[in-house]
């Protein structure tokens, strides 16, 4: 803790001046975490690479290519938050379009007139059955005390495997072209209906989170679970709440996608769920519970948008690109790692 | 202050077998070891006696390689050691039984016995001679145990042989025993130390932890008293009690437990013949009434936890009544025993009592985020519980007063503040407290004395969980005693004597 400030340090004018940035760079991470290094990282090297990269359109365009990994990762925090995480995130993805572009795709065949009474059916039925993998998903963890990584792993199977079937692995169509043009391409205000509602979400999670006794819940359910219980808090009702959350904003995240596309897909969301977790754990949501703020989480997911966009600018090819989102990964829970024991060292 | 001992055997110009000087150990927060000495000789019984928390386990855990000393010097037989692991210690004969069993419990006794050090034979285990050798031991130390059984399904005191017999697999020059006799009977304690006279008569030293003071007098030579990380003095076995507890909190008995009025009112809490559906409590009957402290006593394991976690609703009821306030409440869960004004503060602050990675504010609030003090709705009153929480972490001398500061970051002793603070939280009626000065240091438990009196004379009913011999002598008016699972006796006013509490504490032997 010994700053460069006391006199005899005060003749050397430059070196104080390094010292002080080096002790704020130091202040910063060890408060925020390795993400604003990273960010700033980012910027630099694909302004560097590309110049379309700095452009209102492409970082606009950025913001729009995220809603979808943003929905997902928040939801993604609630599991992680309580000790937990959700594998099948890509699977309700997948699910959620099959089912919703088939339920729209018939409403429409059958009542041609009727476009947003099949939009509004297409999506109650693709957003339920998605929620319906995180309320099995919650009852396999919250009820019956199957792990976490299990419960999940095997419902991404499950739900994988019933949106081929559905589909025969053919791509669903026959939705009418105002759901993608509303949904998918359409605007207010110049801000993209995706990005919208993602907006929208962030808000209201912001505030369940911060602001009601059930957000508080999921905090004491993943610090402690004992505690909780003991503190006369529903730790199994909690629990399950967390999927259910995870999977209704996976779900809506795969709506949207599915408005983009125009086409209901089996193949999508495959690389959500190490995407959302990446998201999650490079804004500093905990492994093992009870931290994690959704504006970091968001931050996250925008960061994993914003090198994809710049290595698409930068012209590296799409593979390699899922190379350094793994390394990035690594990089960042090594870097917090080392972070926790610059903080414990400090501490003792 | 110090009386060395002359014992009969270290008159020569040999150096002691152990002998550490200056140690000291720092924890986040705490500095645990405070330049302590120790001198072991060769066949000596050396006693480390203190307060919980006083620095006797950090320093069990240095002899024993487990934790390295951020200073200070250790010899062994004379020659200055780094002990750089517990391996490192065992191949010096320096071995370990610590009261949390380092046992694997889906291996076998014998799979223990030889974990770490298993023996081999062309790079394959050697499982015939590990299996005799196994045999050897524990018929050499008398415990009849099968070396082929599965640890998870022996009793406690069975697992405590173990423990032991591993101390014993190779040859042995320092034997460290944490509380070895607080699971065992009568009768395998006196086995116990009709071993401990054979192993010191071939020249081991032994480092012996216990609260018990007649264990003292029966198998000591010398004492080592710690209090506060620090070493207070070391003494003959001889000592008077009073002067151990003198030198062990550096008080009189009468500064640190406060006189609690005694009036009695209506009855809270009323438990008839409760058996618990893990067999830990049987056919417990007592009530508690308000105003008024209730001690149970008891030795680790004999259900005194058990039979309020099962009144609390955590622990499966396979028989018997609870009525709390005149209503039946059996089997009902700890939320809706928290709403009838019943708090249990647990015993594990770390385990089950605090998140440890969360603000002091966000943990004290848990408890009662459901009453419209602290939430409106479903909406939390933020501001109101700020103001709230400080207000409780003022009122316990919270130190330092930092309520967004995460709990992990505190003092053992300031958590515990936390946790208590807690169950001020709500409307209460009977507070149940676990073990509640495990780990803190004197002048938080005379803190926390004072808590319980305040509390007591303003009219709840506190049942006070201890195994904490003082506490339960000069606190309660009322102690019911358990032994096995089973409620062997009550006591109040005069009759609340070390004699008569210690014996109800052990089975008694069947003549």
């Amino acid at each position: 803790m010994n700053r460069a400030s006391g006199p005899e340090a005060s003749p050397s004018g430059p070196a104080t001046v390094v010292l002080a940035v080096a002790s704020s760079i130091r202040f910063v991470f060890v408060r925020l975490g390795v993400l604003p290094f990273l960010l700033l990282l980012a910027l630099l090297v694909f302004a560097a690479l590309s110049d379309n990269f700095l452009t209102s359109r492409n970082l606009l365009n950025v913001v729009r290519q995220s809603a979808y990994l943003t929905l997902v990762s928040m939801g993604q925090m609630f599991a992680l938050l309580t000790g937990g995480f959700d594998l099948s995130v890509g699977t309700i993805l997948a699910l959620t379009s099959v089912i919703g572009a088939t339920a729209m795709a018939g409403a429409y065949a059958a009542m041609p007139d009727a476009v947003a009474l099949s939009i509004a059916l297409g999506v109650t039925a693709g957003v339920a059955a998605g929620t319906a993998i995180g309320v099995i998903n919650g009852i396999g963890v919250a009820l019956f005390g199957i792990s976490p990584f299990m419960m999940s792993l095997g419902m991404a199977s499950v739900g994988f495997g019933l949106a081929l079937y559905l589909t025969g692995g053919m791509p669903v169509y026959g939705m009418p072209v105002e759901f993608g043009d509303v949904f998918g391409f359409g605007t207010t205000l110049g801000i993209p209906t995706p990005v919208l509602v993602t907006i929208a979400l962030i808000a209201s999670l912001y505030l369940l989170v911060n602001r009601t006794r059930l957000g508080r819940h999921f905090y004491a359910v993943g610090g402690n679970i004992k505690a909780a219980r003991l503190s006369g808090i529903n730790t199994r009702l909690t629990l399950f709440l967390a999927y259910v959350l995870c999977g209704a904003m996976a779900a809506i995240s795969g709506i949207l996608l599915t408005a983009r596309l125009d086409t209901g897909e089996a193949n999508i969301g495959a690389t959500m769920p190490l995407e959302s977790i990446a998201a999650c754990v490079i804004a500093g949501v905990s492994l093992r519970g009870g931290i994690g703020r959704i504006e970091n989480v968001v931050l996250g997911a925008l960061f994993i948008g914003l090198v994809q966009n710049g290595m698409n600018l930068a012209r590296i090819e799409s593979y390699l690109q899922i190379v350094v989102v793994g390394v990035l990964l690594i990089l960042a829970v090594g870097a917090d790692q080392f972070r926790l024991r610059y903080l414990a060292s400090r501490r003792g | 202050m110090e009386r060395w001992g002359e014992g009969g055997s270290s008159g020569g110009e040999d150096p002691p077998l152990l002998a550490l000087s200056g140690i000291t150990r720092r924890f986040p927060g705490v500095r645990a070891l405070d330049r302590v000495d120790l001198e072991l000789c060769r066949g000596e019984v050396h006693v480390l006696f203190g307060e919980n928390g006083a620095g006797k386990s950090t320093l069990i855990s240095v002899v024993a390689g487990a934790l390295r000393p951020h200073g200070g010097t250790i010899r062994f037989r004379g020659d200055v050691v780094d002990l750089t692991s517990v391996h490192h210690a065992r191949t010096l004969g320096i071995s370990a039984v610590f009261q949390e069993f380092s046992l694997v419990p889906e291996l076998t006794v014998e799979q223990n016995l030889f974990l770490g050090a298993e023996e081999t034979s062309f790079g394959m285990l050697a499982n015939s001679r590990m299996r005799q050798r196994a045999s050897e031991v524990l018929e050499r130390l008398g415990f009849s145990l099968d070396p082929g059984r599965r640890v998870a399904l022996l009793t406690r005191a069975e697992q405590q042989m173990v423990e032991i017999a591993k101390a014993f697999r190779s040859e042995l020059s320092v034997l460290i025993l944490d509380e070895p006799t607080a699971s065992l009977t009568e009768h395998e304690t006196d086995r116990l130390f009709t071993l401990i006279e054979q192993i010191r008569e071939r020249g081991v030293g032994i480092i012996y932890i216990t609260h018990r003071i007649n264990e003292i007098r029966r198998i000591g030579d010398r004492i080592t008293v710690l209090r506060d990380g620090r070493r207070v003095a070391t003494v003959d076995a001889r000592t008077s009690e009073e002067d151990l507890v003198h030198l062990m909190t550096g008080r009189v008995i009468g500064q640190i437990f406060p006189r609690i009025r005694h009036a009695p009112g209506e009855t809270i809490l009323e438990v008839e013949n409760l058996t618990t559906a893990d067999g830990f409590v049987n056919r417990v009957s007592f009530h508690v009434r308000r105003g008024e402290v209730i001690g149970l006593a008891g030795l680790v394991g004999s259900g005194k936890s058990d039979v309020a976690r099962a009144c609390f609703g955590l622990v499966p009821i396979a028989g018997g009544r609870i009525s709390f306030a005149g209503e039946a409440v059996t089997g009902r869960a700890p939320r809706q025993m928290l709403d009838r004004g019943f708090f249990y503060v647990p015993a594990d602050r770390r385990g089950e009592g605090l998140m440890m990675m969360r603000s002091v504010r966000e943990n004290i609030a848990l408890p009662a985020l459901s009453t419209p003090a602290w939430s409106r709705g479903i909406v939390l009153r933020r501001k109101e519980e700020s103001a709230l929480a400080r207000e409780l972490a003022e009122r316990l001398d919270l130190r330092p007063l930092r309520i967004e500061r995460q709990v992990g970051d505190f003092s053992g002793g300031n958590q515990q503040k936390v946790l208590l603070a807690k169950s001020l939280t709500r409307e209460v009626g009977l507070f149940a407290f676990d073990e509640p000065t495990v780990g803190v240091d004197v002048g938080t438990r005379v803190a926390i004395y004072g808590f319980i009196r305040d509390l007591c004379e303003a009219g709840a009913a506190v049942l006070l969980i201890s195994s904490d011999l003082p506490e339960i002598l000069h606190l309660p008016h009322r102690v019911y005693v358990m032994c096995r699972g089973v409620l062997t006796a009550e006591f109040r006013g005069e009759d609340i004597s070390q004699e008569n509490v210690l014996r109800h504490c052990f089975e008694r032997e069947a003549a």
